[in-house]
């Protein structure tokens, strides 16, 4: 079956887990720092290491960072919650537990509109939580660097403790075939509220944005199938191709008479499918109860009132703004929001290049080579400053549209700036008359029968002319120019 | 009837990676009855006014500012390691709970 045939039979549902890792200085529970990167384990104290007798404070920064992403999602926040205890067993927490929050979230039942192909789709929010993020575990001693095989493993508390925000969405039925694009349009935008925050980078290469993605298939009026969980989802491209992988997965086995089991699956970056993980058969027990060495959150209503006054401007309002200012068309305005490209043509702008000018890079040239290399587009290896940059050299008359697309291209080979790789790969558009008129001389000299045609008036014929000029000088001088002076040199212009 | 079965200490047993043998089994499961059982006498007395307590203190929102303080150097951290390897905590390889 082909994904359309899939889904004009069965019906997905899919549900959302994303985590955040917020940019406070210090860690959810204790002072040490979260700088990315440090040598391991030189980020830890007695509280995150859970070494005998150390007790955790909570970090005001992280409190009001969850409220605020709770308001921006709309969602009602809690009067008076606590945190909670997940006991574990796995050396990625030294406390053989995780500080999070069960029943009491902290943020409840909001919602955020999404839209796609000029439809707008509302995804419910379920809960947003607080809790902290786990040390990074290595597994060595294997061939494959996987837990199979692997004698041993190295854990760097340096993360451990950081705080962590996580976003629940409700079940979303009903989106049909539309499901993987709503769910990256979902991811995207949620990222973009975040963003807009100031409370995390919101980076999903980097792991400070991870998401986990629930896919269900039932047939139409039967109730909702068996759900599994793909975990590992580390990109927005990832989310879309997640969720239809599975689609396509579960209908094969149940087209097949099978049946679809709960259970957590792996994505795989490579292949773009998912692959079985851990066995939901143990079922996890994680005995959630208070956290008796945290005391209660209850939040003043004034000061949730007040950062409900200071939420910044919403990214689908800024959005309609700059398409206002940029003078391009809904649909138009889609695509750059699908391709994740508003900050980065917003940022060319401000460094100087024109509003088309900035959108045809990154829209064309940019985006093709983010999907050939598979990348999203803020990780294609172009900078808004560079492209800027780019379009500034254009502009002058320095590079033409052939030329300058060489030089991106070295730009995001890492050549350096578009400068640098202009005078290392020597693509400067010839303006020098002087070398121009030899080098059409030479062309004129070197096809006597071709010239005398066109001096006979046949000036169709100065197209093989302005061919070879545009060869002798590789491709760098304008052609029209060229032409020009060709047909100047031989007396008929 | 007892508050908790050989069945529920044994499960707890493995959550927290207890080796216990038959004969602790049996004499757990019973220490643990009394304990649940006097709990349970606690849960008699509480009226429907009377909401559940996890915290002795009646204190809220104890906070502090999102200011760094100084962190152990690697060696102190890793000073109480039963081992190590290039700067971090080595242990045995854990099976069954991830992929």
């Amino acid at each position: 079956m082909t994904y359309d045939e899939i889904l004009t039979k069965y019906e997905p549902v899919i549900g959302l887990e994303t985590h955040v890792e917020l940019g406070t200085r210090t860690k959810m529970f204790c002072g040490c720092k979260t700088d990315f990167g440090a040598e391991p384990n030189t980020q830890v104290c007695p509280v995150c290491l859970a070494l005998p007798g150390a007790l955790p404070v909570a970090n005001r920064a992280g409190i009001e960072a969850t409220i605020r992403i709770g308001l921006a999602l709309n969602c009602d926040i809690a009067e008076w919650c606590r945190m909670a205890r997940k006991n574990y067993f796995y050396p990625d927490m030294p406390k053989n537990f995780q500080t999070s929050q069960y029943d009491e979230p902290l943020c409840t039942d909001g919602y955020v509109d999404v839209t796609v192909n000029g439809t707008e789709y509302r995804i419910g929010i379920e809960r947003v939580h607080l809790e902290e993020d786990t040390g990074k575990t290595l597994h060595v001693g294997g061939a494959t660097g996987r837990i199979h095989g692997a004698t041993e493993s190295l854990v760097d508390y340096n993360r451990a403790g950081i705080p962590l925000v996580e976003i629940v969405t409700k079940p979303v039925p009903g989106l049909g075939a539309l499901a993987p694009e709503i769910a990256k349009a979902y991811v995207a935008e949620l990222r973009d509220i975040v963003r807009s925050l100031g409370v995390s980078d919101v980076r999903m290469e980097q792991g400070s944005m991870r998401c986990d993605v629930n896919t269900s298939l039932n047939l139409p009026g039967e109730e909702w199938g068996t759900r599994t969980e793909t975990k590992n989802v580390n990109s927005l491209r990832s989310v879309e191709r997640a969720v239809r992988s599975e689609i396509i997965r579960q209908a094969a086995i149940l087209d097949d008479g099978g049946k679809i089991f709960q259970e957590t699956r792996h994505f795989q970056e490579t292949t773009g499918d998912t692959r079985p993980g851990r066995s939901k058969e143990t079922a996890t027990d994680y005995r959630y109860f208070p956290e008796p060495d945290l005391v209660p959150i209850a939040p003043d209503p004034a000061w949730v009132a007040s950062l409900r006054e200071s939420l910044p401007e919403k990214p689908s309002v800024k959005r309609a703004r700059l398409r206002e200012d940029w003078g391009i068309s809904e649909v138009d305005m889609q695509s750059v929001t699908n391709a994740g490209a508003v900050e980065l043509i917003e940022e060319t702008i401000a460094a100087g290049a024109s509003p088309a000018g900035a959108r045809k890079w990154w829209m064309g040239e940019l985006a093709r080579r983010a999907n050939e290399l598979d990348v999203d587009l803020a990780e294609v290896g172009a900078t808004p400053a560079q492209v800027a940059a780019l379009q500034k050299l254009v502009d002058a008359g320095k590079l033409n549209d052939k030329l300058a697309r060489q030089v991106l291209e070295g730009v995001v080979a890492g050549e350096g700036d578009p400068a640098d790789v202009m005078a290392a790969r020597g693509l400067e558009v010839v303006n020098d008359t002087g070398a121009l008129t030899k080098a059409v001389d030479d062309a004129i000299a070197a096809n006597p029968e071709i010239a005398a045609k066109i001096r006979d008036g046949k000036v169709a014929a100065a197209g093989a002319l302005v061919g070879a000029v545009m060869k002798t000088t590789r491709g760098q001088a304008d052609a029209k120019a060229v032409r020009e002076l060709l047909l100047e040199r031989l007396g008929v212009s | 009837m007892a508050a908790i079965s050989r069945e529920e200490v044994a499960h707890l047993a493995r959550l927290s990676r207890l080796a216990v043998t038959e004969q602790e089994l049996d004499r757990f499961a019973g220490q643990l009855d009394v304990i649940l059982q006097s709990v349970a006498r606690v849960g008699e007395v509480a009226a429907e006014d009377i909401p559940p307590t996890s915290h002795s203190v009646p204190l809220t929102n104890v906070y502090r500012d999102d200011v760094p303080t100084p962190s152990l150097t690697q060696d102190e951290a890793l000073s109480g390691a039963p081992d190590a390897f290039e700067g971090r905590f080595r242990v045995p390889r854990i099976l069954d709970e991830e992929d």
